[in-house]
């Protein structure tokens, strides 16, 4: 059929684990906008979704660190992280093997991708399908972007990347939905944890909801890292959504939470 | 020759225990034997059998590696934060890598 469904999503782990020591006034908006995003994602009636995520050594590690990757099982496993911590219950969730097949097999034409027929869930997935697909009964197919370990990929390759998704899915019989989980400021996992560029953000979100291709992949890995942190690296996943999807970007929401550690966002984009 | 720093190889470690139960078990059964399994400097395996999350950051550990770490140590998010902090304090600025503390050793970020 083709691409069906396009989005973006953050995937901070504190968006689970500290729910409950978050303000309401500030978490329940947030939530709202997730909902209104899996909403969105039902009426489209996807067959599969692809979740473009940037994973945290979950499965990858510098050893042989791929830029780019695709799963390609008929199941995966997450969370990986410690249940008690995330709040979310460790399970299996449903793949498709032979869909992921012919979808790398349409994606290889443009961009080289890594096929894992294994492959364990991290927050950057574990989270956003927490709310995006709580019965878990929809088949998810991970997509992966390195965002952890340097050098990597440049952005006009995550465009690529989204490019063919896109071609791949439009020439499959399926329905393809696709959510790009990741960023946008935020210094996780450091002593800076918290701490949030929410003019950077929306300049980003701008420049994204706009499609601005151009403005998109202007930013260097220099300037992202000194005014979004090392986290910010993960704009990749959201560079990825808008290449594939073309169209328009619709903000449900945003509004930083440091408790959560990450501007915390949720969007549609329009298929063009 | 003097054994130069592996970031590495310490980031290994971290990998492995994380995501592999029985590495887990292990670790907890004879840390320090399952340590000769890694190419290692003195100071890496020091800070390691010492879990001492400040120098192990300020090493250049990625936070995505120590975070699980520090969580199967028993030290809480709020504790985490304080002792990479702490380490900075007592052991300098970050070494390597791109997990680099940013702000002022005073200011206290999490949770605003």
């Amino acid at each position: 059929m083709s691409l069906v469904f396009a989005g973006v999503c953050s995937h901070a782990p504190g968006i689970t684990s500290r729910a409950e020591i978050a303000d309401p006034a500030l978490r329940d908006p947030f939530y709202a906008g997730l909902d209104q995003l899996r909403e969105a994602l039902e009426a489209s009636k996807p067959d599969t979704l692809i979740v473009v995520a940037g994973e945290h050594f979950g499965n990858f590690f510098m050893n042989n660190m791929p830029a780019f990757a695709l799963g390609m099982g008929d199941y995966y496993e997450g969370p990986i992280e410690d249940e008690a911590f995330l709040k979310i219950k460790r399970r299996r969730i449903p793949g498709n093997a032979e869909l992921s097949y012919r979808l790398i097999k349409a994606m290889m034409n443009e961009i080289d991708v890594t096929y894992c027929e294994e492959w364990k869930f991290d927050h950057g997935i574990a989270v956003p399908l927490h709310f995006l697909t709580p019965r878990y009964d929809l088949a998810v197919i991970p997509a992966n972007i390195n965002c952890q370990g340097p050098p990597l990929a440049p952005l006009h390759r995550a465009w690529a990347f989204g490019e063919a998704i896109r071609h791949a899915a439009d020439a499959l019989p399926e329905r393809i939905a696709l959510v790009g989980t990741g960023g946008i400021s935020h210094w996780p996992c450091t002593p800076d944890s918290g701490k949030i560029n929410e003019v950077w953000d929306r300049e980003f979100l701008g420049r994204w909801t706009s499609n601005d291709k151009a403005a998109l992949l202007s930013y260097t890995d220099e300037e992202t890292y000194r005014d979004g942190g090392q986290g910010a690296f993960e704009i990749r996943t959201f560079i990825s959504v808008a290449g594939a999807a073309g169209g328009k970007g619709n903000l449900l929401h945003y509004a930083p939470i440091p408790i959560f550690a990450v501007g915390c966002t949720a969007a549609t984009m329009a298929i063009v | 020759m003097e054994k130069i720093m592996s970031l590495y190889q310490l980031q290994k470690v971290f990998f492995e225990i994380n995501r592999n139960p029985a590495i887990q078990r292990r670790a907890k059964e004879d840390f320090a034997g399952l340590l000769t399994d890694y190419d290692l400097t003195d100071e890496e395996r020091d800070a390691l059998l010492k879990e001492d999350i400040g120098l192990l950051y300020v090493m250049g550990v990625n936070g995505q590696l120590l975070m699980h770490f520090a969580a199967l140590c028993g030290v809480g998010w709020s504790d985490y934060l304080e002792k990479m902090r702490e380490g900075t304090r007592v052991y300098g600025p970050v070494r390597a890598g791109v997990y680099t503390m940013t702000t002022g050793l005073n200011e206290k970020v999490a949770g605003q």
